[in-house]
């Protein structure tokens, strides 16, 4: 098996903060993720495709083309944006990096075929690193003859 | 358990696949297609498979996995124009994928010979681009 990785960067800011809960409830839960104002990460996006290579390319898929794509469907919505202002997604939905995993798997899910269609290669796997110390990983099981699997694995690793 | 030792190497190459003309060469593979070539920090990570010997508490000898890997792949790749200089490279289009593969088979049989388990090669072409191959398919 053979499974290709590439690496995006986004700044956003977000806040968590739950509807759900009271205001004291959820500056106890979310700490200072929890301040009104908000605050902003550096977060760095990792999809990993999975399929066969092109014999007469080498290629599992023009990375290129991965870049057009995570940048019109993904990027856009994320890059320099207030994630619960600026991206739908999150009008009701905390922006928890496990949230904005979800919500990317969707995104990709969503698109791929469009896109990508004309190839054997599908996402495995979307991970987001919101600092050096925290990652949430999303693994996405590809069924035969399917692009994508409404199964999934999440993870959640925490490092420090 | 996994046990991972990374050995880097600097090579060029350039990406042209025999079967397509110029142009569809230049859209595919854009820069990467400039036949004078261009060079790259390969950074390989090799991981072996094991549980911790009960005496020595080491799954692998790391000394020896470096020697191999020194041996095998970076004396051979390292400051080396791959299209015209590492086999198969002159017929198979050296991506990150077939270059990740080549490495996989390279070291394969030398490994088991050595009592290791492979269990993945993870090839970075650049920090923000890498190949995991981790099971022998089509090799």
């Amino acid at each position: 098996m053979i499974f290709l990785t590439r690496r995006y960067h986004f700044p956003a800011s977000h806040r968590l903060h739950s509807p759900l809960l009271s205001d004291a409830e959820n500056e106890r839960l979310y700490g200072k993720c929890n301040n009104p104002f908000g605050h902003g990460h550096d977060y760095v996006l990792e999809l990993t495709v999975t399929g066969e290579l092109d014999p007469a390319t080498g290629l599992l898929l023009p990375v290129a083309r991965l870049d057009r794509f995570v940048t019109e469907k993904i990027l856009r919505l994320f890059a320099y944006r207030n994630i619960n202002v600026d991206v739908p997604q999150f009008a009701d939905l905390v922006p928890t990096t496990e949230n904005i995993v979800r919500v990317i798997a969707e995104l990709v899910r969503q698109d791929w075929a469009k896109f990508f269609g004309d190839l054997k290669a599908h996402v495995s796997r979307v991970s987001i690193q919101e600092t050096d110390r925290n990652r949430v990983e999303m693994f996405l099981p590809v069924q035969a003859g399917k692009n994508f699997s409404a199964e999934r694995n999440e993870s959640v690793m925490v490092y420090g | 358990m996994l046990i991972t030792r990374r050995a880097e190497f600097s090579a060029s190459h350039f990406c042209r696949a025999a079967a397509l003309s110029d142009r569809e060469n230049w859209a595919l593979f854009g820069e990467e297609a400039h036949s004078a070539g261009h060079g790259h920090n390969f950074v390989l990570e090799v991981s072996v498979e094991g549980e911790p010997d009960p005496v020595t508490g080491m799954i692998v000898d790391l000394k020896e996995l470096r020697d191999i890997l020194e041996r095998e792949i970076v004396s051979r790749m390292d400051h080396r124009f791959l299209n015209y200089e590492v086999e198969p490279f002159a017929k198979v289009v050296p991506t990150t994928g077939n270059i990740a593969l080549e490495i996989w088979r390279r070291l394969e049989n030398k490994l088991q010979a050595a009592q290791f388990r492979l269990a993945r090669v993870r090839l970075f072409e650049t920090p923000d681009l890498y190949v995991d191959v981790v099971q022998p398919a089509n090799v």
